[in-house]
């Protein structure tokens, strides 16, 4: 293969050269964003910023509401995660574990809709949270996000590798389905948990175009949205915009480090659910 | 727990759906239905719930429109532009990762950094590079000799600047695909092949590719359906516009608008159930040619 035909020393080489490309932007974030205005317009540029001015960063958060930013994120982050955690949990052991009338119809309707792109659910979902009164209020961010059908998906087919006999024995020592799956099914599958978790709280973190749409106030903003309404507020201040750019990419990138494995599997997973 | 199904336990089921069936039921069937209806009202007053007259118009409308027919020709050159290269450089990749080699799970871990970070992030860090004056970009083609390109203010180089960006943010997870589409080639092939005395390149195209063609054809699938709904990296790189002279305006850009900024929920809604329609037709040949494949 490609291994025998390239030499080891071409394959460094390659790899070497693509991730130098793949991290040119975060270096060049970074060492932008800890430059004096005067040394940020310059060609050639300055490699590296002459005195390390943190101060940047300081200047960048308050010149705009980051902190109430980040709070938002954080809030909206973890109470979909939450919510969508719950009811799916609960939606896939009734899919896999009990019996009721109209179930393969109501699965087929259910994955039937992961096939329609979110952009048609726009206006409608607009619509009916204009009626509820929710435009510009946490509900519009985190409620119609509780839920997900993937993750139903997903979760109900780890629930039916768990042996049943598991099942009886719970019944036989006077645990209900309720107790039993919280305390026996729900650790068992912890992994498909840890990968739902994880997906879920990078696309919300990442989320864009709704948090955009439902949000008017400032206050209500998400990391995301205030950055783009930063670009404005900031001008051709590029080491503010850096330094902003980096508050919201490093914490990722920090948490990425760590749960490196749960997500890199997790996101495999998801490509080969088809 | 119960064979056959009866109104006990059907009750005690949609207990456990409830709250799932409330949220999807609200925020994902209905709309899906009514987002249809919508795109038929001609005449109508959406927040009163009267509708005067249905209809085609809005379809036609999109028929006619050059706005509508610059968003669609924009959205095939970027996903032509950006699904063949992302997937042969991910593909490359993926193979010189896949076997031991010196800081492999560091090239890993950097190779999919883009895929965890925030488009809207990251494309300001690109808007600084592709600065017509003091951008990185412009600088490395000047050492090249080649004259600065204006990335994000002239309509020509728009598209291009916004490919570029996709590729460098698509690359990660086609790559993870891959890794996991090649470790389930097993190893004994090719070891038949190199006792058959097979060079590398054979053994590439008689073995890996042929029997990694499901993973690259999901690929393909997933990164085509994913670069029709490009949004998110027209709005952060171009500051909230569709480029200099709509020159980046995308199918999904097209709807915002309408939807949006022009409050035109119907044509809005067509047009999402045009996007739909070309996801849904992807999605069928997938299933088709996935099918057909498990059948032979």
């Amino acid at each position: 293969m490609i291994r025998d035909a390239l030499s080891r020393g071409t394959i460094l080489f390659l790899l070497s050269l693509g991730a130098a490309l793949m991290l040119l932007p975060f270096a060049w974030m970074i060492s932008t964003s800890l430059k004096a205005p005067n040394e940020v317009m310059l060609m050639p540029p300055k490699w590296m910023p002459s005195e390390w001015h943190w101060d940047n960063y300081v200047r960048a958060l308050t010149m705009a509401p980051f902190g109430r930013y980040f709070l938002n994120s954080v809030l909206v982050t973890a109470l979909s995660t939450l919510g969508e955690l719950i009811t799916t949990i609960l939606a896939a052991y009734a899919f896999a574990r009990l019996s009721f009338w109209g179930r393969d119809f109501l699965f087929s309707l259910l994955l039937g809709t992961m096939m329609v792109p979110g952009e048609v659910l726009l206006v409608p979902n607009y619509v009916t949270l204009a009626r509820l009164g929710w435009i510009d209020r946490y509900e519009a961010l985190i409620i119609p996000w509780t839920a997900s059908v993937f993750a139903i998906f997903l979760l109900r087919q780890h629930f039916l590798f768990v042996p049943k006999e598991l099942g009886y024995a719970a019944r036989v020592d006077g645990a209900g389905d309720f107790r039993f799956l919280w305390t026996i099914m729900v650790p068992i599958v912890r992994p498909a948990i840890v990968t739902i978790v994880v997906l879920k709280a990078i696309g919300s973190w990442n989320a864009f175009l709704w948090p955009l749409i439902v949000t008017n106030s400032r206050e209500m903003r998400t990391l995301p949205v205030g950055l783009t309404a930063f670009t404005t507020e900031a001008g051709t201040a590029y080491e503010l915009l850096m330094a902003a750019s980096a508050f919201v990419i490093v914490p990722m990138i920090v948490l990425y480090l760590l749960l490196q494995r749960s997500i890199v599997e997790g996101l495999a997973r998801t490509g080969i659910k088809g | 727990m119960p064979d056959k199904p009866n109104l006990r336990s059907t009750a005690k089921a949609f207990v456990y759906l409830a709250p799932a069936l409330l949220v999807l039921g609200t925020f994902t069937i209905y709309p899906i239905v009514e987002s249809f209806l919508l795109s038929f009202y001609t005449d109508y007053d959406y927040f009163h719930d009267r509708v005067y007259r249905l209809g085609f118009d809005n379809y036609l409308y999109l028929l006619k429109d050059p706005e509508f027919h610059l968003a669609l020709r924009n959205t095939a050159v970027f996903v032509i532009g950006v699904v063949p290269i992302s997937i042969a450089l991910s593909l490359g990749i993926a193979l010189m990762l896949y076997r031991p080699i010196p800081l492999r799970s560091f090239f890993r871990t950097v190779y999919f950094l883009p895929t965890v970070t925030s488009v809207v992030a990251v494309a300001v860090v690109w808007r600084w590079i592709f600065h017509s004056d003091y951008g990185l970009l412009n600088f490395g083609l000047g050492l090249l000799g080649i004259q600065p390109v204006r990335w994000l203010t002239d309509p020509r180089w728009a598209l291009p600047a916004l490919i570029l960006f996709a590729i460098w943010k698509s690359l990660g997870y086609n790559i993870v695909l891959f890794l996991a589409g090649l470790s389930n080639i097993p190893e004994t092939y090719h070891l038949a092949a190199r006792l058959d005395r097979a060079g590398p390149w054979r053994r590439f195209w008689s073995i890996t590719f042929p029997l990694l063609w499901p993973t690259t054809f999901f690929v393909s699938i997933v990164s085509i359906i994913g670069a029709f709904k490009v949004f998110d990296e027209v709005y952060a790189l171009f500051g909230g516009s569709p480029g200099p002279l709509s020159s980046a305006l995308t199918l999904v850009y097209y709807i915002f608008v309408k939807f949006y900024r022009e409050q035109d929920y119907a044509v809005a809604s067509a047009a999402a159930y045009v996007l739909f329609l070309i996801t849904f037709l992807l999605t069928v040949i997938q299933l088709w040619i996935g099918r057909k494949r498990t059948a032979v």
